[in-house]
């Protein structure tokens, strides 16, 4: 049984529609891929998972739990957590407030907070963010504002995370960084769905790949189908 | 502990101030015994600018959104003295003109939070005006009467009411403020759907917090009535009291706790200085004066104090950032 | 009977036509040049007061001292874009910031027009009023003042004439491509802060003629404002935020609205108002989806 599936998941914007009945499914333990042309409609996906939009017409499955009507809080607390495409932290909170928010309130349980400190405290170590802890978010550059966002993903103790444009605006170094975060974080035991354009990284460490273009899953498959297929190719060339 | 404890850890540094201000709150409780009567009045009258400010910055601060409508929740309790006075012991009285204000905040608060801030601005903002016609017909048609009279009470017992209701205020403020809530509250006035997607009920929050702001305004106006004794609904709904929190908040500061405390002490002071001689020139001044503090000082007296300390802490070179508080 | 239904229809677009031009000037201001000006009122409170001052002191009628307050309560409003919210926009980080500081702003201003109206010697806090064109007119076995009349049309006339100017202009067009988006229109070689500053005023401009108006048909004093602002905000809502020609419409929703409650129970227009207000933010309507 897969532990996130979409069943021809559609949403529209006025006349546009932006998600077009897409199914997906998601299997513990891997990490998938979402790609496509810019507005091909993956963020859009991905609010739509985490309950930032609600759909227009199908159904979105957690753990065979129907999840397509409920509020981000409530998602993030049955434990599917996300980073977003512009990196939207608390300016003025520190590193380690942003952990302790999402532990405390992301959890499906009551953790005491000294235990929360704990594991945020860990948590920044795993992410590489060591030793920042009281330093305010408005105060980190782009790459650790992005490894933070991630770590307050991480504290809320997800089965699945949802990671958009991980990669964008870091150089080579700073990208091959990255795809080991996410490896150790599969490693870890959760589930992973990446947006990405960095080609590299999608296919250097996705299972599988989705493809979407104007609200359409065109193709799927592992990273070399992907890379061969025709559809894909034109999609992209054609750009 | 408390999750701002978290951060600082434990030093006997932390004990200064809250023997400073206990030593405070003696001085304050006392205050009747060792001042003349005219003093005991002014804290009174400082006393309510200062819970208004207070609760109203308990929500609209860390939260960004600006309620314009605590002159309602200020005259809903002032009604509750009215109507309810000769019913209720006196307490009571006031544990209900801020009970039936919490109730009228959870309502707005369920209609208009859910949905982007200005229209929460827009709806607060006609308020006081709406209820005062309500009022205003109420009165014509079934009441026949203009306005109500309220039982007096003797200027000491005002003095202690209020001055309970502002050391639960403060006591509230601060546990809100050191807890998760308060954590919650930031997070969802710097981002919230990033909040949200934290796990944070970000409208349950915000309803809860506006209600538990309006219960103090409510509270503090059914003791307030007992002191104007006459009201009626242009008395007990005046837009004035909305400006009031508004800008003694703005003006003290809300980066930091006492910002609030002390621009509404501030500004209190003035206004009874100013208004018996110049009845509209200090309102004017008092718009001069938001409109001046917008611009040039966003951030209060607070942010200026901060500012002052950042540049001591830069020309001291090596100073511990002991600004974490 | 049907005298009755034509006396509240009519009241009802009388009404209607202050209340569009109200808030299509608050339209202009908030919708377009982003200002959620609260001080709205105030400027329709000088168009009033000025009116009635240069009726009864100097003897001027009050279509004729529009033709002086008009523009100059519209150099008024542009000059405070220009200076106060332009500054605010330029220190503002983000737009939020800038939306909460220009509002409290004019929160501010507000009471400083306020004030100084309830200062100045004539004005005072008392109830003022004056007779102009008071004569009844016969429409339809309903009798009208031909003040109010008067005052129906040229709101309509105003409406009609900001419309072609908003759809066949260029300024027009200018603006409405500031309301869109006023970043690109700026790329495209649009002045925008003349353009929003144009706005701000012409919004003014429209509050102090409603004022012009309202003098002539009502009794005015220096804190009538407040009602009237609500009241555009109500309808800028019903219309739709930053449209245009749906505040137009809305306006006279509202007023038909007003006269029917008005005729039933006089004292609860505002209510229902308020009552529609609270549907139309629990039903959620394009426009106000959540943050």
């Amino acid at each position: 049984m897969p532990i996130l599936e979409g069943t021809k998941v559609c949403k529209n914007f006025g006349g546009l529609a932006a998600v077009s009945e897409v199914d997906f499914c998601l299997n513990q333990g891997e990490i998938l891929g979402l790609i496509g042309p810019n507005g091909a409609g993956k963020t859009t996906l991905f609010n739509l998972i985490s309950g930032a939009l609600v759909t227009r017409a199908g159904e979105i499955k957690f753990k065979n739990k129907t999840i397509s009507k409920m509020k981000p809080f409530q998602i993030c607390r049955h434990g599917i957590a996300r980073t977003f495409q512009s990196v939207k932290i608390f300016p003025d909170m520190t590193v380690l407030e942003h952990l302790l928010l999402s532990a405390i309130f992301g959890s499906a349980g009551r953790i005491p907070t000294r235990e929360a400190k704990r594991e945020a405290l860990n948590l920044l170590e795993f992410v590489g963010l060591k030793g920042l802890e009281n330093v305010p978010a408005r105060d980190l550059n782009l790459v650790r504002q992005k490894r933070l966002e991630v770590a307050r993903a991480l504290a809320s103790r997800p089965e699945v995370l949802l990671l958009d444009e991980l990669m964008a605006g870091l150089n080579p170094a700073e990208v091959a960084e990255a795809m080991e975060l996410v490896k150790k974080i599969r490693d870890s035991g959760i589930t992973i769905i990446m947006i990405e354009h960095v080609m590299k990284a999608i296919m250097g460490i996705c299972d599988r790949i989705i493809v979407l273009h104007h609200g359409e899953k065109i193709a799927e498959g592992t990273p070399q189908e992907i890379a061969s297929s025709k559809t894909v190719i034109e999609v992209y060339l054609g750009e | 502990m408390s999750v701002s404890d978290i951060k600082t850890g434990f030093s006997y540094k932390k004990l200064i101030v809250p023997a400073v201000l206990g030593l405070i709150l003696v001085l304050l409780a006392t205050l009747p015994v060792y001042t003349p009567s005219y003093t005991v009045v002014l804290m009174i009258t400082i006393l309510m600018y200062i819970i208004l400010t207070v609760s109203w910055a308990l929500f609209s601060g860390p939260t960004g959104y600006v309620s314009l409508a605590p002159s309602a929740f200020f005259g809903v309790g002032m009604y509750t003295a009215a109507i309810l006075g000769k019913e209720l012991h006196l307490a009571g009285m006031v544990i209900a003109g801020g009970l039936f204000s919490f109730v009228l905040a959870l309502i707005i608060g369920a209609i208009t939070l859910r949905l982007r801030g200005i229209y929460f601005a827009m709806f607060t903002f006609g308020l006081v005006v709406l209820i005062q016609q309500i009022l205003l017909w109420w009165e014509i048609t079934f009441t026949h009467t203009r306005g109500r009279f309220v039982i007096p009470v003797d200027n000491t017992t005002i003095y202690y009411i209020m001055l309970a209701i502002f050391v639960t205020l403060t006591l509230t403020v601060i546990f809100i403020r050191r807890s998760k809530y308060g954590l919650a509250l930031q997070s969802i006035g710097q981002d919230e759907e990033a909040a949200a997607h934290s796990g944070v009920n970000v409208t349950l929050v915000k309803v809860f917090t506006f209600a538990i702001s309006a219960l103090f305004m409510g509270a503090v106006g059914a003791i307030v009535a007992t002191r104007w004794t006459y009201i009626d609904p242009y008395i007990a709904f005046n837009p004035t009291f909305s400006f009031f929190p508004v800008l003694m908040s703005i003006f003290g500061g809300m980066g930091q706790l006492y910002g609030p405390y002390l621009g509404a002490a501030i500004f209190a002071y003035l206004e009874e200085l100013l208004i018996t001689n110049f009845e509209y020139y200090y309102m004017l001044i008092f718009g001069i004066i938001m409109v001046i503090t917008i611009v040039f000082l966003p951030s209060g007296i607070v942010g200026l104090i901060q500012r002052w300390r950042m540049m001591k802490w830069w020309k001291g070179g090596l100073a511990k950032d002991d600004a974490n508080t | 009977m049907l005298v009755t239904i034509l006396d509240i229809l009519v009241a009802g677009l009388l009404l209607g036509g202050i209340y569009a031009l109200i808030a299509m000037g608050l339209s202009l201001q908030y919708g377009v040049a982003r200002v959620f000006n609260v001080a709205h009122g105030e400027f329709i409170m000088i168009g009033a007061m000025v009116t009635w001052t240069f009726y009864t002191i100097v003897g001027i009628n009050p279509l004729l001292s529009a033709v002086i307050s008009g523009p100059v309560i519209f150099v008024i409003g542009f000059f405070l874009y220009h200076t106060l919210f332009r500054y605010l926009r330029t220190k503002s980080i983000t737009h939020a910031a800038f939306e909460s500081n220009s509002m409290l702003a004019a929160f501010g201003l507000l009471f400083i027009i306020q004030n100084i109206a309830l200062i100045i010697p004539r004005w005072g806090s008392e109830i003022r009023g004056y007779t102009y064109l008071a004569s009844p007119v016969n429409i339809g076995g309903a009798i009208f003042a031909a003040n109010r009349l008067v005052t129906l049309l040229v709101a309509v006339v105003i409406g009609l004439a900001f419309y072609l100017f908003l759809m066949r202009t260029r300024m027009g067009k200018a603006i409405r491509a500031a309301a869109q988006d006023a970043i690109t229109a700026r790329l495209m070689g649009i002045n925008i802060n003349l353009v929003l500053a144009l706005c701000f005023g012409l919004g003014a401009l429209m509050a102090g003629l409603a004022g012009v108006l309202i003098s002539m048909c009502y009794p005015v004093h220096a804190t009538m404002g407040l009602e009237y602002t609500i009241i555009a905000i109500i309808v800028i809502v019903l219309g739709g935020l930053g449209n245009i020609p749906g505040s137009f419409l809305g306006g006279f929703i509202l007023g038909l609205v007003g006269s029917v409650v008005t005729y039933f129970e006089p004292g609860l227009a505002l209510v229902a108002y308020y009552l529609i207000f609270m549907l139309l933010l629990i039903l959620r309507p394009a426009g106000i989806i959540g943050k």
